[in-house]
């Protein structure tokens, strides 16, 4: 074992499944010399050439139509679109296109195709550099939608994208690529995480907060905080896949907390814990407490200032408060 | 004497491409084989129009009458293992690769036995494991697929191309640009059959264009491109060989714009207010089928009474494909979530 960033975990596991299975390839922009935009992809052209590191023009579109081509005559593609904002671009190949063909086939043809997107905001680049467009895509059947929120998870995760038949969207934040707070000891052996199941990331029996992507790092700290500082012990469950969602996890945690916080980045409103707080209500109401509270981002576009950023976008002192709002 | 005579090769010029007259030295029996198919697609969609108008088709239905020349002489210039991806108006080009007419028709009535089961209809049909990838709701939709299914062929080395069929349409669409983009530079084997059929809905591609010829965007891609005579099966078929043999050989892709009109509306809610019954008659007397027809029985392939035998024969064909939709059962309602996988 040694350690790796989450970028690197990602990029391990591509190289890993690239050098067992020839129909695996790449396909963005700037991913071959450059090694994209977050340097993911670095080094990969020298291993793997120009014909499986596929860099194209700036056409998001065609990035995602070529690659649902090319899956569902055989090939398994992993395409990479820079900013997760810009999958709007290519929404009619996603929604209309690659999440449809299965379904509207009759179950006769197979799309092995991940999606890989950097989301996410805090880095000062604004409304559209910045989103978490998660429930865009879980609203629509016949996507899977993972949200790795570590090194160990992104790479186990990834491996087990890679060898779905069904469109997967993967989406990597940008504050965990090389944040050294979030080196993992990684196995160098491929190891699959299935889809559909969520992971405790810590346990307790106070409070349960499910969280995806960079906040479950974020209700993590400020669960150590509450420890230390208040005794309050939070159970901290990372939803990991948000579509299939393992909700029995979250109902499991509640019955022995009576309370559960949703913690995500994107605006609050028609976000993807509203569907969280709704199968809870509806599955586990007998077990609560109190009423399902979420703590997510403002209902604006990412603003660009430091100042408003922060205000937008929930930090460990938001969780905490939420946290203890709860309990009162 | 007469085996010189074959061994010897014609050729043609077709908008400035010279190329060689494949279509001469096909058998009499493929030949024949093509005006099935014509027949064949005719009177699927005549069968459908009854349907129709009888209430039976539960959502709507884009017929291809009057452009079936487009369909086989394209689809039978390729190979069967060859991929094509098709468009809303997708009958023609799913019959033309081989489609089962039963299995068809009761996808259209919304049958279990269907191509989707049920669950896709006119607008989606497709046989993925025969090369048809699909028709496809959305204008311009299959552009990127189709240009991904040649990535395939030439990442895999299969030797198989694509043609991408699409509408005059679909060509204002972006995935229209930086598809072809990446093909050409890429050098994809695949060839753009853009079947121009006067009207993207209701607008003309006089509304819709400020230029003579959509082929004339080749220049944009740096790609070779051409206009034909859409009506002509014998021309789509040799410009189709023509540019499929091209495309093997590394130099695709190409764009190829098909003159063509159809007979009836855009769909089966069209008033038609956009156009005069006069274009139409003008176009009917360009009937594809009746000149292939001609061609045929002027070149002592086939007589008349064999043509009539011809299309009597795919008549019945077209009543038992009815007879096995309309017997079929629909799917259980319990079926609705099956093939969903997330």
């Amino acid at each position: 074992m040694r350690e790796l960033t989450y970028l690197e975990a990602i990029r391990e596991a591509m190289q890993q499944k690239m050098r067992k299975d020839s129909r695996v390839y790449l396909i963005g922009e700037d991913i071959a010399e450059y090694g994209g935009a977050f340097g993911v992809t670095v080094g990969m052209l020298e291993e793997f050439g120009k014909e499986r590191i596929r860099n194209t023009p700036i056409s998001e579109e065609a990035i995602i139509g070529v690659a649902t081509g090319s899956a569902i005559t055989g090939m398994r593609p992993i395409a990479e679109i820079m900013f997760s904002d810009f999958i709007t671009i290519a929404m009619d190949q996603i929604s209309n296109q690659a999440a449809k063909i299965r379904y509207m086939f009759g179950g006769r043809a197979k799309v092995p195709l991940v999606i890989r997107t950097a989301g996410g905001g805090g880095t000062g680049a604004a409304a559209q550099h910045s989103q978490s467009l998660e429930a865009l895509v879980t609203h629509i059947p016949g996507l899977k939608v993972v949200m790795p929120s570590c090194p160990y998870d992104a790479k186990g995760l990834l491996i087990s994208s890679i060898n779905d038949d069904n469109p997967v969207i993967f989406i990597e934040h940008k504050l965990l690529y090389k944040n050294k707070k979030c080196i993992q000891n990684v196995p160098r052996q491929m190891y699959e995480i299935p889809l559909g199941k969520g992971d405790l990331k810590r346990e307790g029996s106070d409070i349960s907060i499910a969280a995806t992507s960079y906040m479950v790092q974020k209700s993590l700290e400020a669960a150590e905080k509450l420890s230390q500082e208040k005794s309050i012990e939070c159970e901290v469950i990372d939803i990991r896949t948000l579509r299939p969602l393992d909700i029995d996890i979250i109902l499991d945690s509640i019955k022995k907390t009576g309370r559960l916080l949703c913690v995500e980045e994107a605006p609050i409103f028609g976000g993807f814990m509203g569907e969280v707080s709704a199968q809870v209500s509806e599955k586990g109401f007998d077990w609560l407490d109190a009423p399902v509270v979420r703590v997510a981002g403002r209902n604006c576009p990412v603003p660009y200032s430091l100042v408003l950023e922060q205000e937008m976008i929930p930090g460990a002192s938001r969780i905490e408060k939420g946290i203890l709002d709860l309990l009162k | 004497m007469g085996n010189d005579l074959k061994a010897k090769k014609l050729y043609i010029t077709i908008d400035g491409y010279r190329m060689e007259d494949k279509f001469s030295g096909l058998d009499d029996s493929i030949k024949i084989e093509m005006l099935r198919k014509m027949y064949q697609i005719r009177h699927f969609e005549n069968e459908t129009e009854q349907f129709i108008i009888r209430g039976m088709i539960h959502g709507t239905c884009h017929l291809y009458t009057g452009e079936e020349a487009t369909a086989v002489g394209a689809i039978s210039a390729i190979n069967d293992d060859d991929y094509i991806t098709s468009t809303h108006r997708g009958h023609g080009h799913c019959i033309s690769k081989g489609a089962d007419l039963n299995i068809m028709m009761a996808e259209l009535l919304g049958k279990r036995t269907g191509y989707c089961k049920g669950k896709g209809g006119s607008m989606h049909i497709a046989d993925v494991d025969s090369g048809n990838l699909g028709a496809n709701g959305v204008v311009g939709g299959g552009i990127g697929i189709a240009t991904g299914a040649a990535l395939t062929c030439k990442m895999k080395k299969n030797g198989k191309i694509v043609i991408c069929f699409f509408g005059d349409g679909a060509a204002n669409q972006g995935i229209f640009h930086s598809s072809i983009n990446i093909a050409s530079i890429w050098d994809l084997p695949i060839i753009y059959l853009c079947e121009n059929n006067v009207y993207g809905m209701s607008t003309s591609v006089k509304e819709a264009f400020n230029i003579e010829k959509i082929s004339d965007r080749k220049c944009a891609y740096g790609i070779e491109g051409l206009t034909i005579d859409g009506n002509n099966l014998v021309e789509v078929f040799n410009a189709v060989s023509h540019f499929s043999g091209e495309c093997r050989a590394g130099r695709g892709p190409v764009l190829i714009e098909s003159l063509t009109y159809r007979w009836r509306g855009h769909s089966k809610s069209d008033a038609q207010v956009y156009r005069t019954k006069e274009e139409i008659r003008q176009w009917v007397e360009k009937d594809p089928i009746e000149r292939y027809k001609r061609i045929l029985i002027g070149g002592e392939i086939l007589t008349e009474k064999e043509d009539k035998d011809l299309e009597k024969e795919v008549i019945s064909q077209i009543e038992e494909a009815s007879k096995f939709a309309m017997e079929s059962p629909f799917p259980e309602p319990s079926e609705v979530e099956d093939d969903v996988y997330a």
